[in-house]
């Protein structure tokens, strides 16, 4: 009994799991990412035109040689991308709207918006 | 210099806000200061080694490794906090009564303090990592003097050590009999923040839903980045745009910790059932 109730338990388990995949994976960000650079602390370019109601993967490509930190309050994003490094960051589906986004580490110079249409 | 004192001001906000917490909450326990700073210095430590591996870190896991080990230290921070506060709805009740003995608030030394111990080195590890990679960049981009973003650094460092002190000072004139449980409910609060900010960071790597951007907008009349925004961020984990996930996290864990705090208080001893003889300890 203990080892059925057991296994009924990882049959449950698996079957949530499987459950929660399907709900997350078939929405997989579509096509080639959308690239966006640092260099100097500052965005390039500095505002991104994507598509609203899809799900999308933005690459950051840190050309400086010191860290910095992309982040937004209104995407909920906040992901350290090293000197010389690279790092996706997948966003949306947008409702169509500004969403301001910038370097965490340089907030003065390093700012950008993404405008979803 | 300014710039450098607000970005090292903010994080060492959010870690002071927890060690002035902690360090209410664990008052008359002997040798607690021990702890937290064995919490803080572990911290400091971790946070050297987890900027220096930041890119791997990065990289692992097919790139989703920061957002998962941001949120395993925070889930972490969080189940450490819930520990202490269930310990606490046990016994809490105890420790206010017997507050005005010194000789039985040393027995309650059996406090889990490592637990807090614990949760003050996640804090600090955190806050410390980005601290850590954002003064490597001023230092390695030489745009201002080494002099004057030092004083950035010291004055941002004091400022935010200050905050954190005047809460614990503040925490400190609510009497013995009351501070448990407003000690409980700030880490309460503070807990259900870090559930929040952790679901946020598996919602980034795309593991959790969004169920919803923007759930309310009140960014127009207090922005993230106001210094209010960020201490209630710290403090209670307010969030000006929050995502359904992060409501949802934050609700349920208040919910969960909540219950089991209740129930556990409900089922522990009374003062009445307590002995009058000493009890061993627990």
């Amino acid at each position: 009994m203990g080892i059925a109730a057991k296994q009924l338990g990882l049959v449950l388990g698996a079957a949530g799991v499987m459950g929660w995949a399907g709900m997350v994976l078939p929405l997989f960000a579509e096509d080639a990412p959308i690239s966006l650079t640092i260099k100097n602390h500052r965005f390039d370019p500095p505002e991104l035109q994507v598509p609203a109601g899809v799900k999308l993967r933005l690459l950051v490509k840190n050309l400086d040689g010191t860290p910095e930190e992309f982040e937004s309050h209104s995407l909920h994003r906040e992901k350290v991308v090293a000197g010389g490094g690279e790092i996706t960051v997948f966003i949306g589906p947008l409702d169509p709207g500004t969403y301001d986004f910038f370097g965490d580490f340089n907030p003065t110079t390093a700012q950008g918006r993404i405008i979803a249409k | 210099m300014l710039a450098t004192a607000l970005i090292v001001f903010r994080e060492v906000l959010e870690a002071a806000l927890v060690v002035g917490i902690v360090l209410a909450a664990s008052q008359g326990v002997p040798r607690r200061g021990l702890w937290v700073a064995g919490g803080v210095g572990t911290g400091i430590a971790g946070s050297l080694l987890v900027a220096a591996f930041a890119e791997e870190i990065a990289n692992a896991l097919s790139g989703i490794g920061q957002e998962l080990f941001d949120a395993a230290v925070l889930f972490t921070a969080v189940a450490m906090l819930g520990w202490h506060n269930i310990w606490m709805g046990r016994h809490g009740r105890e420790l206010a009564v017997e507050a005005s003995d010194v000789g039985k608030l040393v027995r309650a030394g059996a406090r889990p303090l490592h637990v807090l111990a614990i949760a003050v080195g996640l804090a600090v590890l955190r806050e410390g990592s980005e601290l850590v990679l954002f003064l490597y960049g001023v230092v390695a981009a030489n745009g201002t003097t080494l002099a004057q973003s030092s004083a950035g650094f010291v004055l941002g460092f004091l400022a935010g050590a200050a905050v954190g002190a005047l809460l614990y000072f503040g925490l400190l004139r609510i009497p013995l009999r009351h501070l448990f449980t407003v000690t409980s409910w700030l880490i309460l609060l503070l807990a259900a923040g870090m559930a929040a900010q952790g679901a946020a960071f598996l919602m980034q790597a795309d593991l959790l839903p969004a169920l919803g951007d923007t759930v309310w907008d009140t960014s127009r009349f207090l922005p993230d980045t106001s210094l209010l925004g960020q201490m209630l961020h710290a403090l209670i984990g307010y969030v000006a745009q929050p995502a359904g996930i992060q409501v949802v996290f934050y609700v349920a864990t208040i919910t969960l910790m909540g219950t089991l705090m209740w129930l556990v208080g409900r089922a522990g001893p009374t003062r009445t059932a307590r002995p009058p003889r000493a009890r061993p300890a627990e």
